[in-house]
């Protein structure tokens, strides 16, 4: 059984971990293109950027003034035993959102869509959002927080299979230079790229493509993994650096995942994980230990399954 | 490795004169009183005609496009940890009548707005417009506010939506998007990257559902 109190302090711990400090892959990727960047003005916003992190770190003060849309990813392990169930837990992530935005302190962001009412607290009907995955053979639970951008830089369209790859290469590209001018997609940016599944699930897994895979993190099929290359490398010829200035930094790294979609289309998302790539997550076993990390793993070869069974290998993360 | 950029220390308020030496792609730093105001403040002093929430010489002459992580404690001190701008561009409607109404001559935000909304609005009124830097430093313009004189509109607009004024040293960086004439420094950028992003195109088609209201003109914006 792992005690509720455990949950809500990991819980707040992250909420100020992911505000504060930038995960390494994602400043080691940043850190790539301020070598390579030739663009004055892109240079420079890149450079004032690594400062911020490390105001950030010192003050202990969010990178960012806009907190985003601060969310969860709970993954259990099929023998995970959280004190209170499910429901308990999701009390926790609750009240530890609203806590954080408190304590950090946090820009509280969630209004009422129509209102526009506000609890000050980033808390409110259907926000957070919480997404849940399992995994088997484990008795820890992983918790993941994401305080995404929440206004520019993602895009839906359903292509068919006569678009082809040129067709999604031209939505890609639409999608970097659409919101890459004057920067509004905050990048260079970790861009994600959902390809299939049915519409909700094209646009959740290319928002979890771009928040939960590291930079540098390869799809398992490598002709897909060959594409995020070939995306990465052409998101970065555009002509465009930070802020829509000229230069070579849009895209620190891109991930592609998909998911099986109707027969006769192809739907595509795009999503751009920002200048502050604010995730982190943790894991708690179930003796009550800790451990902090900022891969989230959510994307594992069981997560990925073909088939109705699952038989493969379940101790491993795939990346 | 990058040219070293032209920087300017500002102080608050700024007359046109010293307004008249900042060219596009200077990078400015902020001494003085400015306060945040937003839709919900446009909204509220203009369309509904409340006017402004306090005496103009109280607030400052340059308006930050900006809601900060700040909460208010419960002895009534504020804590403020990072400030970030949000999108201008969406408040371009209201500009005219803020002039004219709060005397503002600095208007400091995110991605700027057009250069037709420069000539139009912005010229006329002897005003400039900064934007923030990579959108994200954050913790760096948080660690430039030295006091809070006050917040207005709190009950009203909510903590995101409120005036608040803030008292800063040093506070950037901020680069020139718009000079006194009106130029737009994303504008000339853009300009200069928009001729390479045909042959990125070659050998694709417009996809094969078309949408309404979109265009396949790269050089438009979508803003």
């Amino acid at each position: 059984m792992i005690p509720q109190s455990i949950i809500q302090d990991t819980a707040e711990k992250l909420m100020a971990k992911a505000a504060i400090e930038i995960p390494d892959d994602y400043l080691g990727g940043l850190r790539r293109c301020a070598d390579t960047e030739r663009g004055d003005l892109s240079s420079f916003v890149i450079q004032a950027m690594l400062e911020n992190y490390e105001a950030a770190k010192e003050d202990r003060r969010a990178m960012c003034g806009d907190t985003g849309v601060p969310r969860w990813y709970v993954k259990y392990g099929n023998d995970a035993r959280p004190q209170g169930g499910p429901i308990a837990v999701e009390q926790t992530l609750r009240r530890a959102t609203a806590t954080a935005t408190r304590t950090v302190p946090l820009r509280p962001n969630r209004v009422h869509p129509l209102w526009r009412t506000d609890h000050d607290n980033n808390v409110g009907i259907n926000a957070p959002e919480i997404e849940y995955a399992f995994h088997p053979e484990a008795d820890w639970i992983d918790l993941t927080t994401v305080h995404k951008g929440g206004l520019f830089g993602s895009d839906y369209r359903m292509l068919f299979p006569g678009d082809g790859l040129q067709g999604i290469k031209r939505f890609f590209l639409d999608t970097l230079i659409g919101f890459g001018k004057r920067g509004l997609a905050c990048q260079p940016a970790i861009v994600g790229v959902g390809l299939g599944g049915s519409k909700d699930t094209c646009m959740v897994l290319g928002k979890q493509a771009s928040c939960l895979r590291t930079v540098g993190s390869r799809n398992p099929d490598p002709r897909i993994a060959e594409l995020e290359n070939e995306f990465r490398d052409l998101g970065n010829s555009i002509g465009m650096g930070a802020m829509g200035f000229m230069g070579s930094s849009m895209v620190v790294d891109c991930n592609i995942e998909v998911g099986y979609c109707h027969t006769g289309g192809m739907p595509m998302s795009v999503h751009m994980f920002c200048l502050s790539s604010r995730r982190a997550t943790a894991r708690i076993h179930a003796d009550g230990r800790v451990d902090y990390r900022t891969d989230p793993e959510w994307f594992t070869a069981y997560s990925r399954r073909e088939t109705v069974d699952w038989s493969g290998p379940v101790a491993v993360a795939a990346e | 490795m990058q040219k070293k950029l032209k920087t300017v220390e500002l102080t608050l308020p700024a007359s046109t004169e010293a307004l008249r030496d900042l060219e596009i792609g200077t990078v400015v730093y902020l001494t003085g009183r400015l306060f945040t105001a937003r839709e919900g403040v446009y909204k509220r002093a203009i369309e509904d005609g409340v006017g402004m929430p306090a005496a103009n010489v109280d607030l400052g002459t340059a308006n930050f496009h900006c809601s900060p992580a700040a909460t208010i404690e419960p002895d009534g001190r504020f804590n403020v940890g990072a400030v970030t701008a949000t999108a201008s561009f969406r408040f371009a409607k209201w500009l005219d009548g803020w002039f004219k109404l709060s005397g503002c001559n600095i208007i400091i935000g995110k991605g700027g707005m057009t250069s037709e909304i420069y000539r139009n609005t912005f010229v006329p009124n002897n005003a400039i417009y900064l934007t923030t830097v990579g959108y994200g430093t954050g913790a760096l313009l948080g660690r430039g506010i030295r006091n809070v004189p006050g917040v207005y509109w709190r009950q009203e607009l909510g903590l995101a939506q409120a005036v608040w004024v803030l008292d800063v040293e040093r506070f950037g960086p901020f680069i020139v998007e718009s000079d006194l004439e009106g130029h737009s420094l994303f504008e000339t950028e853009l300009a200069k990257i928009t001729p390479g992003l045909d042959r990125l195109y070659e050998g694709t088609k417009p996809a094969t559902l078309r949408r309404y209201g979109e265009t396949d003109d790269k050089k438009d914006e979508v803003i």
